[in-house]
């Protein structure tokens, strides 16, 4: 579980000496190191991304995981703090459209991130719902017919100072 | 495997799926060249309403539209509302699918699926495995997007538009072009028993759905279509090659995509089964994409098959941003 100034891994809180985005970046120096592409990256992907290579990082990828693991993410605010800085470049008088910027105006963006840092061919999906809870059912009716290993948990980012990721591993095989 | 129990189209070419089926049977297509339709950004060839829609109004009529029969009980908890949207109302996607749930006094939280281009295929994807976990009885699918300055911009800024009518799959292909719509699909647990209001004819079945990512670029798909490829793997399970009546590809006309679908057909040994291709005549709809194809994709199936067919399969596909992949089979 990450907050902006809180971290707890597997029931055991992490010290963290910064906050907000900066924060996501001592994680990241911390339990990543060497994947530059962190850098490129909005705030929602930098914190669903940081929280699941915590999750992840005692389980090194191979190719036989590849397909069958499933990344189930959501939030209530969609990418709202990218599409805001998205409009800033869009803004009237100051009109320069930034590819960059756009590319991560969608919530899912996240779950492709996580799925091509770990080679993951398997199912990724992104819902928008009020609460956590209701993310429950959904995870249950994917996992029913097709049992796979499931990365999943809540992902919400409103600004650099205000997000909060509770992610899990699920082991169903 | 769930049934199908009404639809709808709501298009810049009519109202009704019927309509915006004999519109594109007739050869006609919504895209126009706009030269000042959205501010300061350069003139677009895109498949707009004439006059600028509010967002929940038109999915509330798209529902309505496809639940006139009747045999859906919108306001039972036995059903549930599923919004397939990319942008939603002004950016926000929660209040929206809100405002369309509570519109017809449905007592559930309604689900927005966002997995930005396949949005419309996962929506069904995700109607089915609420309906057959027996969670609900009903799913009422709703996808829309409207298009704005802040969608036009930023896919003229990654340079994936036409300035013409697009062509998917050819050589000459420039790019894609933008559109509007809603439509609605609304799956049931049971099969429909009586000829209604919509017709036997006009029913179909939900038999399976796939999604998987390519894992290799977030705004480029893979050139060798993993997985597109892995999505219809998947979905032919349990069924022969010569049973697929038609693919319904995402054909957005831009080059790569294009070529990935190809590749990932060719992989899975469906070269020779028909594509259909619609973004010629209502632009990339995005949320609603997956939607209204699968339904104009089923109508084309039901009015190809002959009387000695009894079982025909469409598969409908999709790819988007993120990675991601969907595909659908339904039987016919």
């Amino acid at each position: 579980m990450i907050t902006p100034t809180s971290v707890v891994l597997d029931g055991q809180p992490i010290t963290v000496t910064q906050t907000g985005d900066k924060m996501l970046v001592e994680l990241y120096r911390r339990f990543v190191g060497d994947y530059p592409k962190f850098f490129k990256m909005d705030t929602l992907c930098r914190l669903g991304f940081v929280a699941a290579e915590m999750l992840l990082k005692d389980h090194t990828t191979n190719d036989e995981r590849s397909s069958d693991w499933t990344i189930i993410m959501a939030n209530r605010s969609a990418s709202i703090k990218n599409d805001t800085d998205y409009l800033a470049t869009i803004s009237e008088g100051h009109y320069y459209p930034s590819p960059a910027l756009f590319v991560y105006t969608l919530p899912n963006i996240v779950t492709g991130e996580i799925a091509i840092r770990h080679h993951i061919q398997g199912e990724t999906s992104f819902y928008v719902l009020d609460k956590p809870e209701q993310l429950e059912p959904i995870i249950r009716s994917t996992l029913h017919p097709q049992p796979s290993t499931l990365l999943a948990g809540w992902c919400e980012c409103r600004t650099t100072n205000d997000f909060y990721a509770k992610l899990q591993l699920i082991w169903n095989n | 495997m769930v049934f199908c129990i009404g639809h709808s189209i709501i298009s810049p070419l009519g109202e009704g799926s019927k309509a915006n089926f004999a519109a594109v049977q007739a050869g006609r297509s919504g895209l126009k060249r706009y030269d000042h339709r959205f501010a300061d950004v350069e003139p677009i060839c895109a498949s707009l309403f004439d006059q600028p829609q509010a967002f929940v109004p038109m999915c509330i009529r798209s529902v309505e539209l496809a639940t006139a029969g009747g045999a859906c009980p919108l306001d039972s908890h036995d059903t549930i509302f599923i919004l397939s949207t990319t942008k939603g109302d002004n950016l926000d996607l929660w209040t929206p699918a809100v405002g369309v749930a509570s519109y017809f006094a449905n007592p559930n939280p309604p689900i927005v699926v966002s997995n930005a281009c396949t949005s419309g295929v996962c929506a069904q994807i995700t109607a089915q495995r609420l309906l057959e976990s027996g969670m609900y009885k009903h799913a009422v699918v709703v996808g829309c997007d409207l298009q704005s300055r802040f969608i036009v911009s930023g896919f003229q800024a990654f340079k994936a538009l036409s300035p013409e009518p697009c062509l998917p799959f050819s050589e000459e292909r420039q790019g894609l072009n933008l559109g509007e719509a809603a439509a609605t699909v609304v799956y049931s647990i049971e099969q429909p028993t009586t000829n209604d209001q919509q017709g036997q004819d006009w029913t179909w079945s939900l038999e399976s759905g796939a999604i998987h990512n390519d894992a290799t670029h977030i705004s480029a798909p893979s050139r060798t279509g993993d997985g597109a490829f892995l999505c219809l793997r998947d979905v032919m399970q349990g069924v022969q090659h010569d049973a697929i009546r038609l693919i319904g590809v995402h054909g957005t006309a831009t080059l790569y995509n294009d070529d990935m679908e190809r590749a990932a057909i060719h992989r899975a040994g469906l070269d020779s089964v028909p594509m259909c291709v619609l973004k010629p005549f209502f632009g990339h709809t995005m949320g609603a994409a997956g939607i209204l194809e699968t339904i104009l994709c089923v109508m084309q199936a039901q009015q190809d098959k002959t009387e000695n067919e009894q079982q025909v399969h469409v598969i409908k596909m999709l790819s988007g941003f993120g990675g991601v992949n969907a595909a659908i089979r339904l039987r016919v």
